[in-house]
């Protein structure tokens, strides 16, 4: 059997045997991914060891992003400075997926520290965009994205810190979904930006991602901000109570032209299915990049401090205290993380905090008020996830246009609201994501009107 | 334009040890990202409150064993008795 385009609603259908599934992502792996490079460790005989005792009916072969720690398996986040890390403890995603019968497969390539838009800023290989494999998968959980896209893995794990799951889906033409922020714990995430980052699922499809995301999500005492989504009240909801809001921000000139259509292909479907349509103003959208790249390095500055060569991770030599951090941090840091954190330090610093690091936060509180405000008005947004299709492997973006990927999905992550990418088809031979935003907490309605925007293409 | 000096000054705050031709680059990386945060001056954000997380909880700050000590100070690049060992700070 070849199980590479399986979903998790068909997989719950069929009666499949359990070692025969893991058995087959595990050959695909090893046939297979000399050409994509989405693994930096695969866990063979472990796996095939518990899909032959579990238990449970069905398992859940699932790939893991490798800044999310599983007991006693190699941690890297793509940096060489945890090159040798081996994670202590259990993230809790990792022991709530356990008990509900996954199988991991194994860990994801990535952007260094979840730092990047294609993949290529990982310290340990280049995954390719298994749709085309001169482009990149995205970022910053490419690895996870073309593990699923290629049929490496039934389902996997990333982290989205300004658009990190949403993105790389997007670029490879699967689901990929950012919950409300808190919705999932971050113990054993590996911090980034620690207001923005959220762990989220990548599948197939839409009721792929409810199911591991509804496994997942919940309060957890070893992160204090967990909070509790809104109970799922939107099971039988129809377009015709739907209203959905077009920001019209969200398409302008900075948007490839195509992506706008085929994004407003969709929106005119849902329109002849019976949903209400509402053109809608979000003024600062544009504010949201510049916020953006102010808040995460700050946080990721402060963050990566502990990376200094005393308590784990790689060390290098010197006489003095000072000479082995700023030699450990120099040697084992990549250019993107160097710069994440030079610009955060300085945001931080003396006399710059109020300009920069306060602003940047009001500026976000203007955005938190302005979606807040919207969604008076309609009940989802409907937006274009990337505003331009995947780039070409090597293709050496300047920081600030790289940092451009993010342009439509860091809003949502700094209004801590669910956004999910949904492929709707592709142009150019690419494929085009549609990104669902909703009111804070309600995941559930996100996931619903994604499942039935899959219904209508 | 950013100087020289105020990224050498950055990188000894952010403990990064940086090459002339590091200092030149970051410089350039660095002036292009701030020139393009600067928008973030035009917004008028007099009248913005910064709330709090509504949903902020705490904790008791109360000490618990961890069974984990042990297995994370093994992670230490050297270590000895329970204790991190790091190099002289002072001559």
């Amino acid at each position: 059997m070849n199980f590479k385009k399986l979903t998790i609603p068909e997989l719950k259908e069929k009666d499949i045997n359990n070692e025969e599934l893991v058995r087959f992502y595990l050959d695909t792996i090893e046939g297979e991914d000399s050409e994509w490079q989405s693994f930096l460790t695969v866990f063979k005989e472990e796996a095939l060891e518990k899909a032959s005792s579990a238990e449970e009916e069905m398992v859940l072969p699932i790939a893991i992003k490798d800044n999310i720690l599983i007991k006693n398996k190699k941690t890297t986040a793509g940096s060489q400075i945890l090159k040798n890390y081996v994670a202590p403890y259990n993230a809790t995603v990792i022991s709530r997926l356990e008990k509900a019968g996954a199988i991991f497969l194994g860990k994801t390539n990535m952007d260094e520290f979840a730092m990047g838009s294609s993949t290529e800023n990982s310290s340990f290989q280049i995954t390719r965009n298994p749709v085309d494999k001169e482009r990149v998968p995205g970022g910053s959980s490419g690895g996870s994205a073309a593990a699923v896209a290629s049929g490496e893995a039934l389902a996997s794990l990333g982290s989205d810190t300004g658009g990190s799951v949403r993105q790389p889906a997007s670029f490879c033409g699967i689901v990929g979904f950012k919950p409300s922020y808190g919705a999932v714990s971050r113990y054993g995430l590996i911090s980034f930006g620690s207001s923005l980052d959220q762990i989220g699922p990548l599948t197939k499809t839409v009721s792929g991602t409810q199911y591991i995301f509804n496994i997942i999500k919940g309060i957890d005492e070893k992160d204090l901000t967990t909070r509790k989504i809104k109970e799922n009240k939107w099971t039988d909801i129809e377009w015709k109570n739907l209203t959905i809001g077009i920001p019209k921000e969200y398409f302008q000139k900075e948007v490839n032209e195509k992506i706008r259509k085929k994004i407003k292909e969709v929106i005119k479907k849902a329109a002849q299915a019976g949903a209400k349509i509402k053109e809608i103003s979000l003024p600062n959208t544009k504010n949201g990049l510049p916020a953006y790249y102010i808040i995460a390095p700050s946080e990721a500055s402060s963050n990566l401090a502990r990376y200094d060569g005393i308590r784990y991770g790689e060390r290098s030599a010197a006489k003095y205290l000072k000479d082995i951090y700023e030699k450990t941090r120099d040697k084992h840091l990549g250019d993107e993380v160097k710069r994440r954190i030079m610009i955060g330090t300085h945001a931080l610093s003396s006399g710059y905090y109020d300009a920069y690091y306060k602003k940047a936060q009001k500026v976000r509180q203007l955005i938190k008020n302005e979606f807040k405000k919207a969604f008076q008005e309609v009940d989802v947004l409907f937006t274009p996830t990337t505003p331009h299709l995947p780039f070409k492997i090597g293709e050496n973006l300047k920081p600030l246009q790289m940092y451009l990927s993010d342009l439509l999905t860091v809003p949502a992550s700094l209004a801590g609201l669910p956004a999910l990418s949904v492929p709707v088809g592709k142009v150019e031979n690419l494929p085009v994501g549609l990104q669902v935003i909703g009111p804070d907490l309600s995941d559930n309605l996100v996931l619903e009107v994604g499942k039935k925007v899959e219904k209508i293409l | 334009m950013i100087s020289k000096k105020e990224v050498q000054h950055i990188a000894d705050l952010a403990r990064l040890h940086l090459t002339d031709e590091e200092i030149e680059k970051m410089q350039k990386n660095l002036d292009s990202i701030l020139n393009y945060v600067e928008k973030l001056q035009k917004v008028d954000t007099k009248k913005v409150k910064l709330n709090l997380p509504s949903s902020c909880r705490f904790r008791n700050d109360e000490v618990k064993e961890s069974a984990l000590a042990k297995k994370i100070r093994e992670q230490a690049p050297d270590e000895e008795d329970g204790y991190f060992k790091v190099k002289s700070i002072l001559d």
